[in-house]
């Protein structure tokens, strides 16, 4: 007991580095080491998670460390997915190049809607931004000829090498570590504290010399960049584009993942991304799984004709797992404001301030 | 009425008629989602979903009476209470203890929660699509314009439309209620130091407001079929709506309505195919000139 205690201890005081290296560790093996059995499933749902969790850190950077309410994210997101999309099918474009054009596309529009919104602050930002973003939105949903309309685009040709499950997993580990490490180095710049800064006093940043327009305004056009990245991750793994993928809905469960993982942690967006697709993924099987071992336990209790609409309804069950998900919000909210990664490092630090007093 | 003819074809005065009847829905369901956001300054993201419930509630109701009049009334009257009963409960057990928390907070709060009213609605009601019958005595069409026809139940939604507008604005400005509510919008502190219980008024505002999106999903449901993501859409619009109004001016909130409402129709006619992007275009362009909304805000 003392020992496990210790060693989770151990554990929790480890820096954020030595998790790193062990997560990079487990995801370059990960195709090794799953089941053959259900692979293409499990793979799947790794590039998933890397490339949501990489659109969700990059609206944590103008929503964490700028304090931007980026409400409609999305729309950066689909736009990035898009644009790769319509280079490839509609103008020929070969995959390698086209996959630049979708990035570059996130990033004029996100410094378009930027000069629009820029003038205005907080909640009239984000409502403001939702409306140019919905805009886009309703231009992809009609336009049949172009974008496919509520259809969506299917069956993108991609290169040879990324059509495999794994060789696109590959891809976007790669991409995705790349994209991490950038966001990474753009936090602790000098250019990321100066953001930081203007988010907990705005006034007194444009009073010492900096330029806070300025560094908003880039800050929207990398989170815009980075997403318009995860966009062309989403086309390579699925190679498949909706108008869903602009819709202030998603926009709004990315803010979710944030909020789960930790805003104020590197790593929280991905954590909470993990969280909100594995809570869609295996919220139904979960059920199950507690109502077969309930009529296990207590199945005396009830006729078998019971037992069977019960586990009939567990079934039905994997169709509501946004119900599975508001619930675990609603408790975040309530008591770990800060998120899953938040929590730990209080954890961490009333460790630290133990050992202090034990000494 | 020739004259008028020669100044406006008949068949762009019918789609005038169609998008005003539009903009009484729109203006009943985000004058609720503006006093709520004016007073409480809560984004309340969920307003949609209540919206939602009070057309599956109104559905619900309409069906117990085999007289489609009977059941007509007793679903607007039953339908908005319901709705005003469970954002009560969401307020006492939810909303009341997250008036301080920063709108982020609040808009994931309401978010989480139009989350599980969807699903609650999916299980009550299940995913298919559920019509609401139109009262006898509003069916059919009236020869309005010359040849054009106009569905009754429309002309019953222009004339509810300025009752709403005029029970508000009664409520807001000559109800001790209305004014204890705007003076917790300016400062909350020092109302609750007068000595008055500012927590039950802000769920009295809440209740009222969601009262209204309640009352916009009843009175909607015989002209649409009820179904789930019907919230999605309408609540987008109803926040733009509030923002180009200015935030908790119900008046601008009429005024917002009609933009969004006549610019759709409007724009169906122009060019149907791109018919939804005109209200949008319209947004973005009153807000580029007045971005704070076109009429004063209340904060």
């Amino acid at each position: 007991m003392v020992t496990g205690n210790a060693a989770l201890k151990n554990m929790l005081s480890a820096g954020y580095k030595t998790w790193v290296f062990l997560g990079v560790v487990l995801l370059v093996l990960l195709p090794a080491v799953v089941p053959l059995s259900a692979f293409r499933f499990y793979i799947y749902l790794a590039s998933v998670i890397l490339l949501y969790g990489l659109a969700a850190t990059s609206c944590n950077l103008p929503l964490g460390y700028g304090g931007i309410y980026q409400f409609h994210h999305a729309v950066f997101y689909g736009a990035g997915a898009y644009g790769t999309a319509l280079a490839i099918t509609r103008m020929g474009i070969s995959p390698w190049i086209a996959f630049l054009c979708g990035p570059a596309v996130s990033a004029l529009l996100a410094l378009i809607m930027g000069l629009i919104c820029m003038r205005l602050s907080k909640l009239y930002f984000g409502m403001l931004q939702i409306s140019l973003g919905s805009l886009v939105w309703a231009v992809v949903y009609r336009w049949y000829s172009f974008t496919g309309g509520d259809d969506g685009i299917q069956g993108i040709p991609v290169p040879d090498v990324l059509a495999s499950a794994r060789g696109a997993y590959y891809f976007v580990l790669a991409v995705t570590g790349v994209s991490f490490f950038a966001l990474y180095r753009i936090i602790k710049s000098p250019f990321g504290i100066a953001l930081q800064g203007i988010r907990d006093n705005p006034v007194r940043s444009e009073m010492i010399g900096i330029n806070v327009m300025a560094h908003q305004l880039v800050t929207l056009v990398i989170a815009g960049f980075f997403a318009g990245v995860a966009g062309v991750l989403f086309v390579v793994v699925d190679n498949t584009v909706f108008p869903d993928m602009l819709f202030w809905t998603l926009s709004m469960e990315l803010i979710i993942m944030c909020l789960l993982g930790g805003m104020y942690n590197f790593f929280g967006p991905l954590t909470g991304a993990a969280i909100v697709i594995f809570i869609r993924t295996f919220s139904g099987s979960f059920v199950e799984f507690l109502t077969s071992s309930a009529i296990g336990l207590f199945g005396g209790a009830i006729s078998e004709s019971a037992a069977d609409s019960l586990m009939a309804f567990a079934a039905s069950f994997s169709s509501y797992w946004t119900l599975v998900l508001g619930v675990i919000c609603i408790l975040v909210i309530f008591f770990v404001p800060n998120g899953v990664l938040g929590f730990f490092d209080r954890l961490k630090e009333k460790g630290r301030e133990a050992v202090a007093v034990g000494e | 009425m020739d004259i008028l003819y020669a100044v406006i074809p008949p068949a762009i005065l019918s789609q005038i008629f169609v998008g005003l009847s539009r903009s009484v829905i729109l203006f009943i369901v985000s004058s609720g989602l503006s006093l709520i956001l004016g007073t409480l300054r809560i984004p309340n993201v969920a307003h949609g979903s209540l919206y939602m419930i009070g057309a599956f509630a109104a559905y619900t109701v309409s069906g117990f009476f085999a007289d489609s009049s009977t059941g007509f009334w007793a679903a607007l009257i039953l339908a908005p209470l319901f709705v005003a009963l469970v954002s009560f409960i969401s307020e006492r057990a939810l909303f009341r203890h997250l008036y301080e928390r920063e709108h982020l907070m609040l808009l994931l709060l309401t978010f989480a929660l139009s989350l599980i009213f969807s699903d609650l609605v999916k299980l009550t009601w299940g995913a298919e699509y559920k019509s609401v019958p139109v009262p006898a005595m509003f069916q059919g069409y009236v020869p309005l314009f010359g040849e054009m026809p106009f569905p009754t139940y429309n002309l019953f939604l222009l004339c509810v439309g300025p009752v709403v507008a005029l029970l508000l604005w009664l409520l807001i400005n000559r109800t001790k209620i209305g004014k204890i509510a705007r003076a917790a919008a300016v400062d909350r502190e020092m109302v609750g130091a007068v000595g008055i219980n500012v927590s039950w008024v802000f769920a009295g505002v809440f209740v009222i407001g969601c009262f209204l999106a309640g009352l916009g999903g009843a009175l909607v449901a015989p002209t649409i079929s009820v179904t789930l993501g019907m919230d999605h859409s309408l609540i987008i619009e109803a926040f733009l709506i509030v923002i180009i109004g200015g935030l908790g001016n119900i008046w601008g909130a009429l005024l917002g309505a009609l933009i969004f409402g006549l610019t759709q129709s409007m724009g169906i006619l122009i060019w149907p195919k791109f018919g939804i992007i005109f209200p949008y275009l319209a947004v973005v362009i009153v807000l580029i000139f007045r971005p704070r909304g076109l009429l004063k805000s209340a904060w």
